[in-house]
């Protein structure tokens, strides 16, 4: 299935800079409720991680808007910055999350991600007309592979996990 | 030729033979002639065709049991009347018409020493053109009893009006024949001439003024599943609802019935629901939810003898049981039970009430006895119950859906209500309604729920308490004009005996029921049912003195004023 | 020049409650919810117009997560439930979710007069093809072989199929999503929502605790290769035919809506003693 089709339309150099925006502030959310649900599972090492990744993703978004200067990026990217057909490049996949994940899993979405934005400002290098659209895509496009070489760095420091990392002792429990 | 206060008749017959057409006519003639009645009828167990016969008590006064035994028995034909032997009690003061071509009059007649006359009815219907015997049977009971004729044709006009003029001619002309061969009968009685007063007055059922009662408590929709004997409930509401701007779903089961009448009162719509013992059984769960989740609904039990499938036909009191202890779980909520048919009307108005104000299911235990009876009665009055919920409106801040408050009502928010989202759950809940396990909310909200209905006040309609002395009959629901009558002709006899009725069976009133029965040392509890039921709630929820004695026997037969009469007499 | 949507007035944060699911993470469901939020964002309905109704299930925990008024009932009975108050509140958008089990086995009977009276309302069905809550028995829409405590060895009884039931019941308008894909979903939830009359989604929403193998669905899901069809005898080949993961709109009749006329008139309550009086 094409992930291309639905993506929103970039016709100009605020489109690209409200839809980047919206990737990092769909990317914030997403690590919030994923540091929700780790909260809500008592999870607290990936409750911090994910939350430092939200963080992350904050701080980016606001260096978009710094970029944009005086236009209103947000308020743009409300109204054009919709990813019809697929989620938000950066958005981590939430059917892989897991009650007892750990970092290296949380670390390995987050990778995924940041390789989904890079392809998708590298495809918009590729078929943009406007110079200013191409120049700035490609801008995005070295910020993303620096993300992708900070995850590389990142999952250094966490070990592979153990086959059992998502054993649990304890039976499931029947709510209702 | 004495006259008398109350006069009864039986008139039996099978195969379409229109026994209960005639009885209802009958009915009608006199009670549009100004007397008071009361019909019921008992039934072989085919849909069509099968033995049936009327039951017909006419009096200057309101009457709402049968006699204990009837004054005329009138025989259209005798096929499979055994059956009704023990209901239909005639003795040596009994006329009995019989057609020698109607089969031979069951042990019922033959041994009770009654006087029976024989006439044609069968052959004198044939002489008519469409003539029907039980037209016949009309004119003969007409006579005797001292109608005119007009007073006995008006009904049957009515009854057949879109059956045209050939119709109407043969029954009038059936009717002057019964006229005319009865005059020469001596019936001995006469009925007592009405009460002159003008009051208004109704002649209906039981159901049917469950269903008013209803709709002037502000219910205005209605689930329906048929079930025996409530389905005229549901029957009287579909279009009476639609003329009132409500509407009448029919539901696919019991199940969906009580869901849905939960799902309209969520939205803000009064809603109720009728059935039967088993229809009850199956919604017991959703009246759990109901209770916990605390929205309004009334559910209308019209109880028929049991268990399981039971006896759908006929009338019993054993459902007090499931409809008092049948939630799972501590989930006190409303049970009201009326005791003749115009208080089918007014119970069923209250509960509406009720449940609305408290935020409680209600459910009313009428009985196939009062339900399916006619009777005239003095139109009730108008009573101001009409369904008043504390709704949340204009709401600031978190809202509280079940915020505890000092009468332990809490305003509900209709959808629709910006600011009063919330989730209503039979999960046990915080103030906010937001599920929990905890012990300190389910203590609290198990509190709030007793609370509010332990703490309002239900005034005097919480039951009928008569007359005086130190000895009490106890009883409920349709009993109670049977009691009534007993404790009256006690009266008479110099034996003064008071009669307690609760009305209000579920939140129980242990401080008023103490003021009923301050100085009644002996009680005798009168129930229709065969494991005591009544009895054991009273003692469950009741402080009773040392002697007491219970008159209780099942269906199908309704306990009779004399057993009641004899049952006081004896415990001397 | 960029197209401006002046649609989305609305935010689906703002149809979001501050209760945090108890769903497993992984659990479909989640995106299933942001469906939900996405689709009434999209459609501005104000939150309290929108009553979301459940019965007993992990996807009936849904309406407390949202900041609608929400009914969460008994098991199998909110069909019923919805169908009283949307008869009576026909002002109100009612959306009822649903499980597998709750909506095809307990649930069976009042789906198929659900779809037969066809009110106009959205029932949303989350199916896992296992019962969740109640640890991993099988549900109408498991498969025969799979294994569990309940039916060690497989049920080896032919599963339930929704969507054919749906268009022999009556249904008005007839989907298969998948959870992971919830934009598309949030689009069909809306058509469903505008379509009049019943409209019944049967979302695919992997179960992570008790199916770990339905991780694959995302791989087997496919749009489905031709567009709704407004004839049933075409609809019911599709459907009776496809391999289950066709997703999209399938179906999309014209029955008229079941709504009786509330509060359209009202005699005064003396003309309904006429009947009694002597």
């Amino acid at each position: 299935m094409s992930k291309a089709a639905g993506s929103p339309k970039v016709a100009d150099l605020n489109d690209l800079l409200a839809v980047a925006y919206q990737i990092e502030i769909d990317a914030v959310e997403r690590y919030n409720l994923l540091a929700d649900q780790m909260e809500t599972h008592n999870n607290p090492e990936l409750v911090k991680v994910f939350r430092d990744l939200a963080r992350a993703e904050n701080i980016h978004g606001e260096e978009i808007r710094r970029l944009a200067g005086d236009f209103d990026v947000a308020a743009h990217a409300r109204q054009i910055a919709k990813f019809e057909r697929s989620e938000s490049p950066e958005q981590a996949d939430l059917g892989s999350a897991h009650y007892l994940m750990t970092p290296w899993h949380a670390l390995q979405l987050s990778l995924a991600g940041e390789e989904r934005a890079l392809a998708y400002f590298t495809s918009i290098v590729e078929t943009a007309k406007d110079p200013k659209v191409k120049n700035m895509a490609a801008e995005l496009v070295e910020e993303e592979a620096e993300h992708v070489n900070l995850v590389h760095r990142l999952l250094r420091r966490y070990p592979q996990p153990s086959e059992s990392w998502a054993e649990d002792l304890d039976p499931p429990v029947s709510q209702e | 030729m004495a006259k008398l206060p109350s006069i009864s008749i039986a008139i039996v017959g099978s195969g379409g033979a229109g026994a209960l057409t005639t009885g209802n006519s009958l009915l009608e003639a006199a009670c549009a002639a100004g007397w008071h009645g009361l019909f019921t009828r008992t039934l072989g167990p085919q849909i069509r065709g099968g033995e049936a016969a009327a039951l017909v008590r006419l009096a200057v006064h309101p009457v709402e049991c049968l006699p204990d035994r009837f004054d005329l028995l009138i025989g259209i034909d005798w096929l499979n009347a055994h059956r009704f032997g023990s209901e239909i009690k005639v003795g040596p003061g009994t006329l009995v018409i019989s057609d020698p071509q109607g089969g031979d009059p069951p042990p019922m007649v033959t041994q009770s020493g009654a006087r029976v006359v024989e006439i044609p009815m069968k052959e004198m219907a044939k002489a008519i053109r469409d003539g029907r015997p039980n037209m016949i049977a009309l004119g003969i009971a007409g006579r005797l009893l001292g109608l005119s004729i007009e007073q006995v044709v008006t009904p049957i006009e009515k009854r057949l009006a879109d059956k045209g003029p050939a119709a109407i001619e043969a029954s009038q002309s059936g009717i002057k024949a019964g006229f005319g061969v009865a005059a020469g009968i001596d019936f001995g009685m006469q009925l007592a001439p009405p009460n002159a007063r003008a009051t208004r007055r109704w002649l209906l059922s039981g159901n049917e003024a469950a269903a008013l009662g209803a709709i002037r408590g502000g219910v205005r929709f209605a689930a329906a599943y048929p079930i025996t004997p409530a389905t005229e409930v549901l029957e009287w509401l579909a279009p009476s609802l639609a003329k009132v701007g409500g509407v009448l779903l029919q539901a696919e089961d019991e199940l969906a019935a009580i869901n849905m009448i939960i799902g309209s009162s969520f939205g803000g719509t009064p809603a109720l629901t009728a059935t039967s013992g088993p229809g009850l059984s199956l919604m017991i769960e959703a009246l759990g939810l109901a209770t916990s989740a605390e929205i309004p609904i009334v559910v209308v039990d019209v109880m028929r003898g049991g268990p399981s499938t039971g006896i759908p036909t006929k009338s019993e009191q054993a459902d007090l049981n499931i409809a008092v202890y049948g939630l799972h779980g501590d989930a006190p909520h409303l049970v009201l039970a009326p005791q003749s048919i115009g208080d089918c009307m007014f119970t069923t108005q209250w509960a509406t009430y009720l449940a609305e104000t408290l935020q409680s299911p209600a459910i009313v235990l009428s009985d196939q006895f009062m339900g399916q009876a006619r009777a005239a009665i003095d139109r009730p009055a108008d009573v101001a119950f009409i369904g008043a919920r504390s709704v949340a409106t204009d709401i600031v801040g978190a809202y509280e859906r079940y915020a505890l408050a000092a009468n332990g009502i809490s305003p509900m928010a209709i959808p629709g209500t910006r600011g009063g989202q919330y989730t209503a759950d039979g999960l046990t809940h915080s103030e906010r309604g937001i599920p929990t396990s905890g012990a300190a909310d389910h203590r609290a909200q198990l509190d709030k729920r007793r609370d509010k209905l332990e703490h309002f006040n239900f005034g005097d309609h919480w039951a009928t308490v008569e007359g005086a002395g130190d000895v009490a009959v106890l009883t409920w629901g349709s009993v109670t004009s049977a009691a009534r009558e007993a404790t009256g002709r006690a009266a008479a006899d110099g034996i003064n005996v008071r009669l307690i009725a609760p009305r209000l069976l579920l939140p129980a009133q242990p401080e008023r029921m103490q003021t009923a029965l301050d100085g009644v040392k002996r009680i005798l509890i009168v129930e229709q049912t065969h494991g005591g039921q009544f009895h054991r709630y009273l003692r469950a929820h009741y402080d009773l003195p040392t002697q007491v004695r219970v008159l209780n026997r099942p269906g199908p037969l309704p306990i009779m004023a004399g057993e009641i009469y004899r049952a006081i007499t004896e415990w001397r | 020049m960029s197209t401006v949507d002046t649609r989305l007035a609305r935010k689906p944060a703002e149809y979001k409650s501050d209760t945090k699911p108890i769903w497993c993470p992984g659990c479909g469901d989640y995106h299933v919810l942001m469906s939900f939020t996405r689709a009434f964002a999209q459609l501005g309905l104000p939150p309290e117009q929108i009553v979301v109704v459940s019965g007993i299930g992990c996807s009936s925990r849904i309406p407390a997560y949202t900041n609608c008024y929400g009914f969460h009932g008994v098991h199998g009975r909110s069909l019923a439930l919805a169908a009283g108050l949307k008869v009576t509140r026909p002002d109100l958008t009612v959306v009822v979710a649903s499980g597998d089990g709750d909506g095809y086995s307990i649930g069976g009977n009042h789906f198929l007069h659900a779809c037969r009276r066809n009110i106009d309302m959205t029932y949303v069905v989350m199916d896992n093809r296992i019962y969740g809550m109640t640890k991993g028995q099988p549900s109408p829409t498991t498969e025969p072989e799979f294994d569990t405590a309940l039916s060690p060895g497989g049920t080896r009884v032919r599963p339930f199929h929704p969507l054919v039931v749906a268009l022999a019941s009556g249904a008005n308008f007839i989907a298969r999503c998948f959870s992971g894909e919830p934009n598309e979903t949030a689009a069909v939830l809306v058509e469903a929502i505008k379509h009049p009359g019943f409209s019944f989604i049967e979302i695919l929403s992997p179960c992570v605790t008790f199916r770990p193998d339905e991780k694959s669905w995302k791989d087997l899901v496919h749009p489905a290769p031709v567009t709704a069809t407004t004839d049933p005898g075409k609809a019911a080949r599709r459907i009776m035919t496809d391999d289950g993961f066709n997703l999209g709109i399938l179906y999309r009749g014209n029955r008229e809506p079941f709504q009786p006329a509330i509060g359209a008139t009202s005699v005064d309550l003396s003309e309904l003693e006429k009947d009694f009086e002597l």
